[in-house]
């Protein structure tokens, strides 16, 4: 039990952060602090994909057999079909080290490693694909079963999370610039106070008190 | 015209004489009423064209258009929408006379927007009684309701605010909220919404479910223009409205829709055998009956003579509702006749009623005393209105009354005949006496006492106050509309028994 | 279709060209000087953008789905756009109401913000459509998150834009960013999860490698994608956020945001609902029974009553809105393809008709500077067509036949009596009479009242400029035409529910 806990400690960190985040959102009465809020929880998602990207065993994405057979839509379901299997089985082959791959299965760069793997999925190990593949298989698979002990980062991952950080910047910087406009307009960023004084806008007389708890 | 030219040609020509209404206006009142007579007169002369038409056997067709994959627009004359056609566009004429003697003779504000209001609520009545399915029979008995909210709230006061509101209220909930699932229930159930001869339902329900009597309530209250109780309170609360408003759709062309529509719902989309080897419409049979007393009952209170009137249509309404009901060939024949003859009698009560209002102020009942002597013709109108509404012979409201116990009794339903019976007494209880104190009780001398001068004779030849022409001439028209049907009733008969399955 | 790009004419590249066009055009705006330079500008991009979705409609309803692949990589590696029928009617309707809103929005918009904004309102305005128009574009789970981020955090922008006129625009909009970032945080945990599960981004090949999975991780992933993209779709109780945005926001973008970016976010949820996920897979039946058609149902009662108590007419508006919503999840809990097809034609609906109502209340914000219903009072008189093209939209909103509202309470009354659903069907036209309710409060207002003749709206009042009224009663019309000829929204949006479901034709 300790351990299944243990060895997910990046996923309770990312719950940690991302509870804690909306905790400051829902509880805190300052927007800014609310903002910060915000940017922990937003964090907390960045945190998660990276750690999904960790894959034991993985290799770097090469693609062979040139870039226009490798577009073809009907090689590439093929392919896609083909290769969840033949990667996990490939991750699982090496250390457990890393339980990141209980969940993050297969890699797309691994993937375009066996381009001609038309293994059946299920008993697709890397002899299969050897069996199938051709020079590249070979290659590949060797390369897969030589990187088993490696903490391979697969880069979609990435890729994804450097454009949620951009739009985290972006909402961050609207967020506070809002922020600021408020309180030029209200003279306050209390929410409790904006608050009130909407009320009283919408209704023209001061809101009562205790009509919010 | 052949049939099939003039069935467009039914809602073209109210289109084109809204448009001619509108541009008369700007010219002169002459002109703008000219073009509502001419319309008129048009759109019956059409209206007759295809009613002698389905009346030698054609069932005129027109699709306009698809409204939703497998739902058209479409249109199918069959001999009851035939007959409801050619009373409402008849009516209109009548009535566009006498609109045209009240709105002038009270100085009615709006009365451009009034004109093409009727004319829209006119097209939306005749595409009610022309409709070929449930869809476009849905379609024009909304804008129906839409197109008369403001003839209703005509006034613009307090008062007619608050009639308007409860009139779109009641009518839009009940036709939203009931009318318009059972329609989709029906469609659901059965894959069509065709009107068809013997109905569509049969072996597409479960009989002895209560997916039947469901649906035929949904129907008979969600038709709220058909005013059964407790989907009545509209009707009276229209009455905010000018008389000639009153006259003609709360007496013809809005609640007719509604009777009407029930009684082909239940002729042409659950049929009638359904119906009687089911059993499902008993209870509303019953409802029907109980309708009947309890509106009688109610319109005797009512010391408006407007309100009574209104009253006194709610329980009429229900005739037809009961004649659908009782699920027999006779009742349903009843129910049609009843349509027919109620619309003359009751349109002569109304404008009888705004005769009155015209000439001497007075809309109550207890302030008409006497007053008969000085208007012997408009309350002699009345008198025969009265008569035909209650069904005494040599009128036409006798029919309907006779075959609508004849229905009853083959239901074997002989309660009914009873609450018939009772109701026709109520009538006489509730109508005759506003003729017979107009015409035989000295007036109460609060302030009619100058006017009706000296003397006991019946009627003061010198001191007459009659209203203006326009509002004695669409009366007299109606109140020989009774007489005249009464001799023709047998032709209406076998006019309308291929709706009953007859030849 | 599929397959290698090689060819390079205009036509294959007008997935792409639908969002690159207003993505360029939008920086090009902020160059521009103040004045009907920017509007121009904006509006002709929106005809353009208008005209390219139109095409892809026609090519896909006559000869099928697209695919595009984004620089030549193919799925599922690459991104790829992908249009069937169901996102090519969302994009019409986006650019469509665009097409309509933004050469409205002129004299609207100077007399509601900053001058010196112009430029830059038109700027964010198209930035918006852009991710409107990307999110229903894209085939890529991930890319749905980018565009909605893109077109949300416009929309913040431009809500906050109203603060000029009344401070509460900027208090609406910061609660708007706060809820519409946790939407889409949410969302972008989904598709993490979904990629952990998966390994793929693709919709379409997610939903191959989705097949039978049944896992905690789909389950969690699926979770947070419907209270995700629940948040920006406004779902009862997730709707707090949306009532004071639409109320404060200038007119001209309420009108395009109530019209679009809810509906898009509906489009979401039915495109991950039915051709991502499984919808005979047991958590998806659980979630549409108990989850959305439950609070679809509560939605429309719920928000409905609260509309009939507001006495601002934009807010009234919103609170109809996410009552309208409600409807859409109905017809999407129903899980068939009649209640998805429902879903679709009223989300094409509602779209007409509320983008004409707000823009008649935003005739009325120029002439009255009030949105209070009080300055409602009287408008037939005052301003009759604005009046008029209110009275017809809110008419279509109850649902009056020969109007669009009649064919979306139609279809979903027809989904749901033919779907075993009767108590479904009673709920729906019990829910629309409360429409009657609250629009009727205001038909009255301005038929039978005489217009105020003191106060602050007795001032004497003229009719809306024509070029506020031609777009206004263009959607009117539209309102009118679909509600006679169903062509192009039902009939389509049975073929695209077909398509979502697999069934008749693949099409």
């Amino acid at each position: 039990m300790l351990e299944f806990v243990l060895e997910r400690y990046n996923y309770w960190i990312v719950i940690i952060l991302m509870m804690t985040g909306l905790y400051i959102v829902f509880s805190r009465g300052n927007l800014v602090k609310k903002l910060v809020g915000l940017n922990l929880f937003q964090t907390s998602v960045f945190i998660f994909y990276i750690t999904l990207g960790k894959v034991a065993g993985g290799t770097a994405p090469i693609l062979i057999g040139g870039h226009g057979g490798g577009h073809g839509e009907d090689q590439g379901e093929d392919q896609g079909g083909a290769h969840g299997e033949g990667v996990q089985n490939g991750g699982s082959y090496g250390s457990d080290a890393a339980h990141a791959n209980d969940l993050a299965s297969p890699v797309d760069g691994a993937q375009d490693a066996e381009p001609a793997a038309h293994g059946d999925g299920a008993g697709a190990t890397y002899e299969a694909a050897a069996d199938h593949g051709n020079d590249a298989g070979h290659a590949a698979a060797d390369a897969a079963h030589g990187a088993a002990e490696v903490l391979y980062s697969n880069p979609l991952p990435h890729v994804l999370i450097l454009t949620a950080i951009v739009v985290g910047v972006a909402t961050t910087a609207v967020g506070l610039s809002l922020a600021v406009r408020i309180r030029e307009a209200y003279g306050t960023v209390e929410e409790d106070e904006l608050d009130a004084m909407d009320y009283e806008a919408e209704f023209g007389v001061p809101e009562p008190e205790g009509a919010r708890s | 015209m052949s049939p099939e030219l003039a069935l467009p040609a039914a809602f073209l020509v109210p289109l084109m004489g809204l448009f001619g209404i509108w541009a008369g206006a700007k010219v002169s009142d002459n002109v703008r009423e000219a073009a509502t007579l001419i319309t008129g007169g048009s759109l019956f002369l059409i209206v007759l064209g295809l009613f002698t038409a389905v009346g030698a056997g054609a069932r005129p067709e027109w699709e306009a258009f698809e409204v939703i994959e497998g739902l058209p627009l479409a249109f199918r004359i069959e001999p009851l929408g035939a007959l409801f056609a050619l009373i409402a566009s008849g009516l209109w004429i009548v009535n566009s006379l006498y609109s045209i003697g009240y709105m002038r003779g009270n100085e009615e504000k709006h009365q451009t927007r009034f004109y093409m209001s009727f004319a829209v609520a006119i097209a939306s009545a005749i595409g009610v009684a022309y409709s070929a399915n449930l869809l476009t029979l849905f379609i024009f008995y909304e804008i129906l309701t839409l197109s008369t909210f403001p003839l209703v709230t005509h006034k613009g006061d307090d008062k007619a605010r608050n009639g308007g509101r409860i009139y779109l209220g009641v009518l839009m909930g009940t036709s939203i909220g009931l009318l318009l699932p059972a329609i989709v229930w029906t469609y659901a159930v059965a894959g069509t919404t065709d009107f068809t001869l013997g109905g569509i339902l049969a072996g597409k329900v479960d009989e002895a479910g209560p997916v039947l009597p469901l649906l035929l309530a949904l129907y008979a209250f969600g038709i709220g223009k058909a005013a059964l109780m407790p989907a009545h309170p509209w009707l009276p609360n229209a009455m905010v409205a000018p008389t000639p408003v009153s006259a003609f759709l709360h007496a013809v062309a809005v609640v007719k829709a509604g009777v009407f529509s029930v009684l082909k719902i239940v002729v042409y989309i659950f049929g009638i055998d359904l119906l009687a080897e089911t059993g499902a419409s008993d209870l509303l049979a019953w409802i029907a009956g109980g309708s009947i007393l309890l509106a009688s009952a109610i319109a005797m209170t009512q010391d408006n003579l407007k309100a009574r009137l209104a009253y006194s249509t709610v329980s009429q309404l229900a005739y037809v509702t009961l004649g659908a009901m009782l699920a027999t060939q006779m009742g349903v024949m009843g129910g049609a006749q009843q349509i027919a003859m109620h619309a003359l009698g009751k349109m002569t009560l109304f404008m009888c009623a705004g005769a009155v209002y015209t000439a001497a102020h007075k809309s109550n009942i207890s302030e008409m005393a006497g007053l008969g002597r000085v208007m012997p013709v408009t309350f002699g109108l009345f008198f025969i209105g009265a008569c035909s509404i209650i069904g005494l012979p040599p009128l036409g409201g006798a029919w309907p009354k006779f075959f609508l116990m004849l229905g009853s009794a083959d239901a074997g339903q002989t309660a009914l005949i009873f609450i018939l019976m009772i109701s026709s007494v109520l009538n006489v209880i509730y109508l005759l006496p506003i003729p017979i104190r107009a015409f035989y009780m000295a007036p109460d001398g609060r302030d009619g006492a100058n006017e009706t001068g000296e003397g006991r004779a019946l009627i003061q030849w010198h001191a007459m106050k009659e209203a203006p022409l326009f509002c004695i001439l669409p009366p007299t028209l109606t109140a020989a509309g009774c007489l005249v049907l009464f001799f023709y009733g047998g032709a209406l008969y076998d006019f309308l028994l291929p709706i009953i399955g007859g030849a | 279709m599929a397959g290698p790009v090689e060819s390079y004419s205009l036509v294959d590249q007008l997935p792409a060209l639908q969002v690159v066009v207003p993505l360029v055009a939008a920086p090009v705006t902020i160059l521009m000087p103040k004045g009907r330079v920017p509007w121009a500008w904006a509006s002709l991009v929106a005809a353009a953008t208008f005209a390219i979705s139109l095409a892809l409609l026609h090519q896909v309803a006559a000869y099928g789905p697209i695919s595009y692949e984004l620089g030549g990589w193919a799925p599922p590696w690459g991104i790829e756009y992908r249009v069937d029928l169901a996102n090519a009617l969302v994009l019409t309707l986006v650019s469509g109401v665009a097409a309509f809103v933004f050469p409205y929005s002129y004299r609207s918009v100077i007399s509601e913000i900053d001058e010196n904004q112009l430029p830059l309102f038109y700027a964010a305005l198209l930035i918006c459509m852009t991710g409107l128009l990307g999110v229903a574009i894209t085939g890529d789970a991930f890319n749905v998150f980018v565009f909605l981020e893109i077109s949300s955090l416009s929309t913040y922008a431009l809500v906050a834009m109203g603060g000029r006129h009344d401070r509460r625009a900027l208090h609406s909009a910061y609660n708007y960013l706060v809820m519409g970032t946790i939407g889409a945080t949410f969302f972008v945990i989904g598709v993490g999860l979904l990629y952990a599960a998966t390994g793929t981004l693709n919709m379409a090949d997610m939903h191959d490698k989705l097949a039978g999975m049944e896992t905690r991780v789909v389950e969690a992933g699926f979770a947070f994608i419907v209270v995700g993209i629940g948040l920006k779709l406004a779902m009862f109780p997730l709707h707090l956020w949306l009532p004071n945005a639409y109320a404060h926001a200038p007119s001209a973008v309420s009108a395009f945001i109530a019209a679009t970016s809810t509906k898009v976010a509906v489009y979401v949820i039915v495109r991950f609902l039915f051709t991502v996920f499984y919808t005979d897979s047991s958590f998806e039946q659980a979630a549409l029974s108990y989850v959305i058609l439950p609070l679809g149902v509560v939605g429309m009662f719920a928000a409905s009553l609260v509309a009939v108590f507001q006495s601002d007419v934009k807010r009234m508006l919103a609170y109809s809105s996410v009552a309208q919503i409600g409807y859409m999840l109905l017809g999407i809990g129903l899980g068939s393809v009649d209640g998805v097809s429902a879903a679709l034609v009223h989300l094409v609906n509602h779209a007409l008709m509320k983008a004409a109502l707000f823009m008649a209340v935003g005739a009325v914000m120029l002439r009255l500077g009030s949105r209070h219903c009080d300055a409602f009072a009287g408008l037939a008189k005052r301003m009759p067509w604005t009046a008029a093209a209110f009275i017809i939209s809110g008419l279509s909103l109850i649902g009056v036949p020969a109007t669009v509202g009649f064919i979306s309470k139609w279809q979903l009354l027809k989904a749901s009596f033919g779907g075993d659903a009767a108590w479904a069907g009673f709920l729906i036209v019990a829910s629309s009479l409360l429409a009657v309710i609250y629009i009727g409060r205001i038909i009255e207002l301005m038929v039978l009242r005489e217009p105020p003749t003191e106060g602050p709206h007795a001032k004497p009042v003229a009719e809306a400029p024509l070029e506020m009224l031609l777009p206004m009663w263009a959607l009117v019309a539209a309102n009118v035409y679909f509600g006679l000829n169903t062509e192009l929204t039902a009939s389509l949006a049975m073929r695209a529910a077909e398509a979502l479901f697999g069934v008749g034709g693949g099409q």
